[in-house]
């Protein structure tokens, strides 16, 4: 073996070493580089060092020489290497007992949450979602759904107006209508959004809450479909053994209309079972032909079922929330106990 | 509409149901209750006692030293009443009883002289005002029986939840219908004590009616449909007998005297409001009905407020003046006193639209006008008026002069609605056949007049005449009453939606989990806002303090920072979705975009002992921006370093999101302290809002690119930069200076020494090189890095590290 050769060899030792010190990830990977590169007995600068009585005498000190500075260059590097690695080894005998290294673990709000579990349910039961704009005019909020603006029935809801006929919607059933007129049936959708009006902050109300609306429009819906459509959901999101009911209602949109309770059975820890008061979850009914005649579609060929339901106050149910102002107050406390 | 229980009871004859079962009956016939009261709560411990001696306190000249009769032994009472009356019956409150307001009584010296018990007022009990003193009751009784029974205040106020559309049930009679339908009776109205049995003549006539001197005329038919006027002369104003105040109380009232509670009563139970006059304050002993005049501005109701008219209101006059505002309040002039003698007696029917309209202008609503907004029997007015006149010739005595002046200006006509049996079928899944919509409809009132098998005819009640006009409104009833829990509840196949999902949703969910796995919580705040912060107004605003609707959200969420750092929380990650309104045309809605705003203050990550705690800086706000930008417009807009200072951003930490036209989208940076109340110990606050395009786009799907096959050669490069030289512009001339061999570019070093500022710092970087044909040569990468150095140098005047 000539000395040119050799050089050339620790020369590449020199380049492949350099990477191989920048490229180890960690302390045992710096590790076992150094005991390849620089190791006494197989590294490979020990083992051309341990060749030199192969070399002819008068070479021997260039590839020494050579052999010696590549050794520097690489210790070096190692070094350097080893210091931007801070304190800490990855295999050692540490009491594994002691908490975890974490990352913050962030949340969906609970409402959000409960808006998404309900849409779950009903996209698996083919509905598709819409949405609206959240100030309307009193069209689209009550003319439009068969709410004369001098019935009482306008007044229910307490409606924050902009302008004399733009408003905050007091509901999501606007986009009702809107969905109808940009669409043709069948219609089968749900529409989760904000609702405005005007109650002070207590326990159960707020000035602003979600909602979420539905609306099937097709030929040949019925009360039957109404009926068992709901009853699905609802034990889907409360559980198989819910009991639902059914109560005559009004709502100037719907009719015929309707209330629908559901009857929880909660199973406890120690597996009794319990059933619960009835729960009002939502208003409901079959759509009003003036509403379906209202959006151009023929009421005596298109028939439906609409509802709206508070994911508030059902998140509140769900958590044990006892106040609905909790939601709005966004304490990081109160937010972390909704991690998924 | 506080129903009574035992009057229910009296109009439903076999009826036996106890309330909590008429609760469940009504509620499912969509009249709820909303929970139950006795008219005798908080009275259990007070007893029917006598007064067996009453004398003069002999150290006080207004009290009254009582003996009295209580059921457990002759006591003796100090009363502070002027009225005791020797052998009369009064409420006792004994030791230890509590009234109402937790009031527990104790043996007390008063004066010198030992009291044990109570003689209460009717105040002090709850069932009314005083009359000058305590509370004298009537009949036989023995001393120490349950006061609660002996007044009959043992009855259960039921408050019955009526929807708008459900005016008829807003009596004892409506809501008793829909109790006797279930064929558990029939409604009755029942009789009262010492009917006299009189029977009216009713003189009909259209806008105007006359008897002698009292006239009735109708001059606006479209408000006033019929008004009906009876005069009944020699009344004696009193109390009213105790039957009639139990029911009264029952049904959550409260007595007044004889002829108002009599026209109280009738309402009660027929639903028709009625008023009595002083025949002898109007002018003219005449009513007209016409709406306010341009100068009869001001009107004294009788709750002694005066209430501003207008022009448009309707209301009772007599030939000279209003005296009552017609459908909503009596006049205070016109009030029937103890001194009234000759009464007139009104029973009317309003236009609900108007009613309502006034009653929203006064702010007054009461149970008349609560009544006729929602509609009062037309058919139902005569025998509501012959009932009120009996009742008070009944307890007030009194004779009835002349016949009922009727005017009737616009007769009502029943609605006959046709029903198409087909159209049940369509509507309801279900078939009726004409024989079950008859056993539904007709115990409701309905009639069916005729009929084939195809279609039936049914005549609406006068008392159904607002909510019943369409077949609809028949085909709910027959669902109604037969009821909805006895219809199938079965999937049946249906259409996939023919309504795409909106991708804002996808959008939306997309954010929101990212967000959230990055350690930041989802917060909903209200949209209302100060006006520094909002362009939108709203006009009736829930507070002074808040009359806007806003139109960035990241405000919001300082504010909730606020509340936690409060709370002592100093890692706080906040981002919401809401919308942002901003002012569009005149009286057109305001423009609405989707916002997602983000703040973060405090640690990057939670402590642990391996390593240091690092706090949240501008390249973690950054990289958030980034990643948000990236999702939310598929790629198609950039961070930007924001040349101008943006409120509410410190000057030099102000990020900008440009879209694919170079418009603003949105703004990050260093919150400024001034923005936010925080205490000394919070760190610095970061925060981004940004605009969502309201049809985003999907990201593009990703494309696979063969993994490369050759080695690569990487080379660092250090470079002294003069300070304002950007790590953009070196980026951008490396790239481009590069040639293909260029695979890719890092940056992994900046050195800056404060101590010897020398107008330069240090950038190092990482460049790749690789060709996919074959293998690169050492030469060859020179070449190119040479280039590069040049082309830095000449360019940028930037040298490599020496």
């Amino acid at each position: 073996m000539t000395d040119k050769s050799l050089i050339a060899v620790l020369k590449k030792f020199e380049t492949e070493g350099l990477a191989a010190v920048r490229d180890a990830s960690d302390l045992g990977a710096l590790e076992r580089v150094r005991v390849e590169l620089l190791g006494r007995k197989e590294g490979s600068i020990s083992v051309v060092l341990r060749g030199l009585s192969n070399v002819p005498p008068d070479e021997r000190p260039t590839v020494g020489q050579e052999a010696n500075r590549v050794k520097e260059i690489l210790s070096r590097a190692i070094v350097e290497r080893e210091s931007s690695f801070i304190e800490g080894t990855s295999i050692s005998h540490e009491d594994l007992t002691l908490p975890s290294r974490a990352t913050w673990e962030g949340a969906i709000h609970p409402v959000t949450q409960a808006v998404d579990e309900i849409s779950k349910i009903f996209r698996d039961l083919g509905f598709t979602r819409a949405r609206g704009p959240e100030a309307d005019t009193e069209w689209y909020n009550f003319e439009a759904l068969n709410t004369p603006l001098d019935h009482p029935a306008a007044d229910e809801q307490d409606t924050l107006y902009l302008t004399d006929s733009v408003l905050l919607r007091s509901h999501t059933s606007p986009v009702q209508m809107r969905t109808m007129e940009k669409h043709d049936p069948p219609i089968r959708i749900i529409a989760p959004g904000w609702v405005y009006r005007r109650d002070t902050y207590d326990a159960t109300h707020t000035p602003a809450f979600m909602q979420v609306e539905g609306l099937v429009i097709d030929e040949g819906i019925t009360f039957v479909d109404f009926k068992a459509t709901l009853a699905e959901f609802a034990r889907r999101y409360w559980g198989p053994d819910t009991e639902v009911r059914f109560r005559p209602s009004f709502f100037p949109f719907t009719e015929p209309s309707a209330e629908v309770d559901v009857k929880r059975v909660v199973t406890r820890q120690d597996g009794t079972r319990e059933e619960m008061e009835w729960l009002e979850i939502m208003g409901a009914g079959m759509v009003d032909p003036a509403v379906i005649e209202n959006a151009g579609y023929d009421p005596e060929r298109y028939t439906g079922f609409a509802f709206g339901m508070g994911p508030g106050r059902i998140a509140m149910i769900k958590h044990g929330v006892d106040d609905l102002r909790r939601f709005f107050e966004n304490d990081v406390r109160f937010l972390g106990q909704f991690t998924s | 509409m506080n129903a009574s229980y035992r009057w229910l009871l009296d109009c439903v004859p076999g009826l036996q149901l106890t309330p909590e079962e008429i609760g469940e009956h009504l509620a499912l016939r969509g009249a709820p209750l909303d929970g139950t009261v006795s008219p005798g709560r908080g009275l259990e411990d007070v007893v029917v006692g006598r007064v067996i001696s009453a004398e003069k306190h002999p150290n006080a000249d207004r009290l009254t030293l009582c003996e009295v009769d209580g059921g457990k032994g002759i006591v003796s009472v100090v009363c502070g009443a002027p009225n005791v009356l020797e052998g009369a019956w009064y409420p006792f409150a004994p030791v230890g009883a509590v009234l109402p307001g937790d009031l527990k009584l104790k043996k007390a010296k008063i004066r010198g002289e030992v009291s044990h018990g109570m003689l209460c007022s009717a105040k002090e009990l709850g069932l009314g005002i005083d009359h000058g003193g305590i509370y004298q009751i009537h009949g036989e009784f023995i001393p120490g029986e349950s006061f609660i029974e002996a007044m009959g205040l043992d009855d259960v106020t039921m408050d019955v939840e009526i929807t708008a559309n459900r005016g008829d049930l807003l009596s004892h009679l409506g809501i008793s219908r829909e109790l006797a339908h279930a064929g558990r009776g029939t409604v009755l109205v029942p009789d009262f004590p010492d009917d006299p049995k009189i029977s009216l003549a009713f003189e009909r006539d259209r806008e105007e009616a006359r008897f002698g001197a009292v006239g009735i005329r109708i001059e606006d038919p479209d408000l006033c449909s019929r008004y009906l006027g009876v005069v009944i002369r020699g009344v004696s104003v009193g109390e009213s007998p105790a039957w009639l105040q139990q029911r009264l109380r029952g049904a959550g009232a409260r007595p007044i005297n004889n002829v108002v509670d009599a026209t109280n009563y009738v309402m009660l139970e027929l639903g028709q409001p009625l008023h009595a006059f002083d025949l002898n304050k109007l002018e003219g002993t005449s009513i007209v009905v016409r709406r306010a005049g341009e100068r009869e501005s001001k009107f004294a109701t009788l709750d002694e407020e005066h209430r501003a008219l207008s022009s448009d209101m309707l209301m009772i006059c007599d030939l000279q003046k209003p005296v009552a505002i017609g459908g909503v309040m009596g006049g205070l002039e016109s009030e029937v006193t103890n001194d009234t003698v000759d009464v007139l007696l009104e029973g009317a029917l309003f236009n609900p639209q108007s009613i309502r309209a006034t009653r929203k202008k006064l702010g007054l609503s009461t149970d008349a006008s609560y009544r006729f907004e929602r509609g009062v029997d037309p058919e139902g007015i005569e025998l509501a008026v012959s009932r009120a006149a009996a009742l008070i010739l009944s307890t007030a005595d009194g004779v009835i002069d002349g016949p009922v002046l009727d005017c009737c200006a616009v007769e009502f006509e029943a609605d006959v609605v046709s029903l198409r049996l087909s159209r049940i079928e369509h509507v309801l899944g279900v078939g009726f056949t004409s024989l079950e919509v008859r056993s539904l409809l007709e115990p409701l009132g309905f009639q069916l007049v005729d009929e084939d098998e195809r279609v039936v005819n049914v005549r609406v009640p006068g008392f159904r005449s607002y909510d019943v006009t369409r077949e609809i409104d028949l085909i709910e009833e027959i669902a109604r009453t037969h009821g909805y829990d006895k219809f199938p509840s079965e999937m049946r196949p249906y259409r996939p939606s023919n309504v795409p999902d909106h991708p804002m949703f996808e959008l939306e969910d997309e954010l929101r989990r990212v967000l959230a796995n990055r350690g930041l919580f989802e917060a909903q705040t209200p949209a209302f806002v100060p006006e520094s912060e909002g362009d939108v107004q709203v006009a009736n605003p829930l507070t002074s303090t808040e009359p806007f609707v806003r139109r960035a959200i990241l405000p919001s969420l300082l504010r909730r920072v606020e509340h936690n750092f409060a709370h002592g929380n100093r890692d706080v990650r906040l981002f919401e979705i809401a919308t942002s309104f901003r002012k569009a045309g005149k009286g057109e809605p305001p423009r609405e975009e989707a916002h997602l705003a983000v703040v973060m203050t405090g640690r990057r990550e939670p402590s642990h002992w391996s390593r240091r705690d690092e706090f949240i800086a501008v390249w973690d706000l950054k990289a958030l921006l980034e990643t948000v930008v990236r999702i939310s417009y598929a790629g198609a807009a950039k961070v930007i370093v924001e040349a101008d200072v943006v409120a509410p951003f410190h000057e030099g930490t102000c990020l900008a999101v440009m879209d694919r036209t170079d418009l603003s989208v949105g703004h990050g940076g260093l919150v400024l302290p001034s923005e936010v109340d925080a205490p000394v110990w919070a760190g610095d606050i970061w925060g981004f809002e940004i605009t969502l395009p309201s049809n985003p786009l999907r990201l593009p799907t990703p494309k696979h690119v063969p993994l490369p096959t050759f080695p690569a050669i990487e080379r660092d490069l250090a470079l002294i930069v003069p300070i304002g030289h950007t790590g953009a512009e070196l980026d951008l001339l490396i790239r481009n200076s590069g040639g293909a061999l260029l695979e890719s570019l890092e940056m992994f070093d900046l050195y800056f020494d404060p101590e010897n500022d020398n107008g330069m710092r240090s950038l190092a970087f990482r460049l790749r090189f690789r060709s996919a044909d074959r293998t690169l040569k050492d030469k060859e990468v020179d070449r190119s890095v040479n280039l590069i150095l040049r082309r830095l140098k000449e360019e940028l005047d930037v040298e490599p590290r020496g």
